[in-house]
């Protein structure tokens, strides 16, 4: 239709067929004048959804930097040595000045978690920063502030904070990722998130993958156009359009509470975590989200099956082969491609679910990996939930630098997705 | 459980000969012939490919499990709590004051707060999406359109936690320096609204546009014949073309906005309350039952039974609006030769 739909050669001034009829010109007008701007109107709605998304990852990245006022307890240029900052300082020394400064009961703790002499430096160093000069941050400004308003900034945190330290700080870091969850802003990492996102993720691909492709082979190669099946085709469909919440609510009622010996690794024996509060499991959480994207998954993994040409099947019934061997050794890998995009999209969408496993019991603070699926478990976007919760601003840093890793992580997902989807539509031709 | 043997394509193995013989039979013929076939030529019974369309039948019936699963666990509990001496049916449908502690459980607080973030979504999404589907699909280029389609996919599988973080650290302070911090709550229905508009814009457009590229050409060629600008053939012809899907999207996208939570969990506040100010706190039906399951929650108490009640409603009430959109997408579908 865009051929035809150029509008400007009728407003082309020339002779006109109706001559000088003037009404008409006029009116053609006002009615090309009109379509004008509807044009730009529609343009603009498109645009509105482009600055959404540029507000959406600006304002993301303005509270993942910024300027900190760090206030320290005890000033590192007074534990230097010998002349020595402390930085350089040998394990000896930092061993010394954690036995000055920090109090017995703390000192005895720590030395029955490890003999002191036994850490290396670099764990002595950051005992002795953690302990001894225990930086604070009192006040974090977004990227925007510190960028063109820093003279302001910086007037404000002497009024303010006069003893703190003004420094620039990428709440993104990769000890950000490394270190667990901890209360203290400065030390809170994602690890445990990450690790639990990972565990969860795992499991619901276990759980899902076997059963959302036995589903889709049975109803695109096997099921029969009846009653049943036809309600189980359209029952899918519905699925799909239940909000996540729900399947949180079944996952609670289910598998944390019904099924508990099984979710809580009570039943397999020796499992069985001290930690877990009852069934609220890495178990849990991952066959709660496996329910969740079924259906989405079943959808894509029929659709790549009906792609799969028949003539395929025909030649191999023709040489003798029977139904499954034709669906194992022909169907399958040639809709391989497809159901693993599908998969993969799915699994995406299962990773940035945050409200069903709140629902299942995510736990609100855990600083231990988890390290079987009977352990307790949090993920990375029921992290970011807890952090936005909370008033503090450097919380709100972290959110932010947490929402980075998780779109990072998403982003990688959907790409490896796209690449596949087109090096499979390639192969095809 | 129906064995999908009929006419389909049977092949048998030729002992004696050696050589492949493939025969289409009929389900009539096969009964007519074993018993004149030679043993070696009967239908091999094959216990173990039974075996895998049964295991195939059974993934297939796990979605069944699970409706049958929501079901159960909603009505039950849901039973429970309505059946408990504290709660009132009648009071539970028309009162509008939540506070579990004293005992009063009136469902339209929450639900009013449900209904304002929805109304504020739609506002957003439904003119926007369907201006953006028009754009995409009567007045893009393709390469403009393989630029900007992505958009909004990116837009559309970016995780509601992010949008309520955005929410909050955005939309909020914003609102508050139009209309004034005395004015805004920090948490408010309409920041969580209009966020949740920007994520469902995607939705919207993209139904949209699939119903209005369903529309056959020869139509809007027709409109162009008779002279007809682009946008009076897009609005006149085009749209109303495709006007049951258009509605369907527009359906499909309340439901969604109904069922939607994080965004509400995290920017349109702790707390029910029974409102029409968009600018003050109020909880959503999904905003309350995370809030009530995110603590230590005991199984026993009414607190727990309340957010299965509160789950069956939201449940229902989605169910009806995707039912509504599906019968209207089918029912009232023009037909295009």
């Amino acid at each position: 239709m865009r051929e035809f739909a150029s509008p400007h050669v009728v407003t082309q001034p020339g002779p006109a067929p109706f001559g000088e009829d003037t009404q008409l010109k006029r009116n053609l007008l006002a009615r090309h004048r009109t379509g004008t701007i509807w044009h730009a109107l529609f343009l603009l709605a498109l645009m509105i959804s482009i600055i959404a998304l540029t507000a959406l990852i600006y304002n993301i990245l303005d509270q993942t930097f910024g300027l900190v006022a760090i206030e320290v307890k005890m000033d590192p240029r007074e534990l230097a040595q010998d002349g020595k900052p402390l930085e350089e300082l040998t394990a000896k020394q930092l061993i010394k000045l954690l036995e000055t400064y920090v109090s017995k009961g703390v000192l005895r703790r720590l030395k029955a978690e490890q003999p002191l002499e036994q850490r290396d430096r670099e764990e002595l160093l950051s005992l002795v920063y953690e302990r001894v000069v225990q930086p604070k941050i009192v006040k974090s400004w977004s990227l925007t502030d510190s960028l063109l308003r820093r003279r302001g900034v910086e007037m404000e945190a002497a009024q303010k904070y006069p003893s703190a330290q003004l420094e620039f700080r990428s709440w993104l870091n990769p000890s950000f990722i490394t270190r667990p969850q901890s209360s203290d802003p400065q030390m809170a990492g994602v690890r445990t998130a990450i690790l639990g996102s990972l565990w969860t993720i795992a499991i619901t691909i276990l759980a899902a993958f076997p059963l959302g492709v036995g589903a889709a082979i049975y109803l695109e190669e096997y099921a029969a156009d009846n009653t049943l099946n036809r309600i189980i085709q359209t029952n899918i469909n519905n699925l799909a359009g239940v909000p996540s919440i729900i399947y949180g609510m079944l996952g609670l009622a289910i598998f944390v509470r019904a099924l508990e010996p099984l979710t809580s690794g009570a039943l397999i024996g020796g499992a069985v975590d001290p930690t877990t509060a009852n069934g609220r499991t890495v178990m849990s959480a991952g066959l709660t989200l496996a329910l969740l994207v079924l259906p989405l998954l079943i959808v894509n993994a029929q659709e790549a099956i009906r792609a799969v040409p028949s003539s395929l099947r025909e030649a191999g019934y023709a040489l003798g082969a029977t139904k499954w061997q034709v669906i194992w050794h022909h169907v399958f890998p040639n809709a391989l491609p497809g159901i693993l995009t599908g998969t993969i999209l799915s699994i995406s969408r299962a990773m940035g679910e945050t409200a069903p496993l709140i629902v299942v019991g995510a736990s609100t603070y855990i600083v231990y990996d988890p390290y079987s699926p009977f352990s307790k478990f949090t993920t990375l976007p029921v992290q970011i939930y807890q952090w936005t919760a909370r008033p503090q601003q450097e919380f709100r840093n972290l959110a932010a630098a947490a929402i980075v890793v998780l779109l990072v992580l998403l982003l990688s997902l959907n790409a490896a997705a796209i690449l596949m989807r087109n090096r499979f539509s390639r192969r095809l031709i | 459980m129906a064995i999908p043997s009929l006419t389909c394509v049977k092949s048998l193995w030729n002992r004696e000969g050696g050589f492949l013989l493939a025969t289409a039979l009929s389900a009539k013929s096969l009964t007519r012939r074993t018993t004149a076939a030679p043993p070696e030529l009967r239908k091999k019974p094959r216990p173990l490919e039974l075996l895998i369309q049964v295991f195939l039948f059974a993934c297939g019936a796990v979605s069944i499990l699970t409706t049958l699963g929501i079901v159960y666990v909603l009505g039950s509990e849901a039973w429970l709590f309505f059946r408990s001496p504290e709660v009132d049916l009648v009071e539970f449908f028309t009162t509008t004051s939540w506070v579990p502690a004293v005992g009063q459980f009136g469902i339209w607080s929450l639900v009013n707060a449900t209904m304002m973030t929805t109304t504020f979504a739609m506002i957003v999404a439904l003119p926007l999406g369907l201006a953006s589907a028009i754009y995409l699909s009567e007045y893009a280029s393709p390469a403009v359109r393989n630029v900007l389609k992505p958009i909004l996919e990116i837009l559309a599988g970016i995780p509601t936690v992010v949008y309520g973080y955005f929410a909050l650290t955005f939309m909020t302070p914003l609102l508050r320096s139009i209309f004034g911090r005395d004015v805004v709550e920090i948490y408010n229905t309409a920041s969580a609204g209009l966020v949740m508009g920007i994520l469902i814009l995607p939705l919207v457009s993209s139904m949209s546009e699939d119903a209005l590229s369903a529309v056959p050409r020869s139509l809007r060629e027709a409109a162009y014949a008779l002279g007809a600008t682009r946008l009076e053939t897009a609005v006149r012809i085009v749209v109303p073309g495709a006007l049951s899907g258009i509605t369907a999207a527009f359906i499909l996208a309340v439901s969604r906005a109904v069922g939607e939570t994080m965004i509400v969990a995290i920017a349109a506040g702790a707390g029910p309350t029974f409102t029409f100010n968009p600018f003050k706190a109020a909880e959503t039906m999904t905003g309350h039952i995370v809030r009530i399951s995110g603590g230590d929650l005991s199984y026993d108490s009414i607190d727990y039974d309340s957010i299965f009640a509160i789950g069956l409603m939201l449940f229902l009430m989605t169910l009806a609006l995707n039912l509504i959109s599906r019968a209207i997408m089918h029912r009232f579908r023009e037909v295009y030769e």
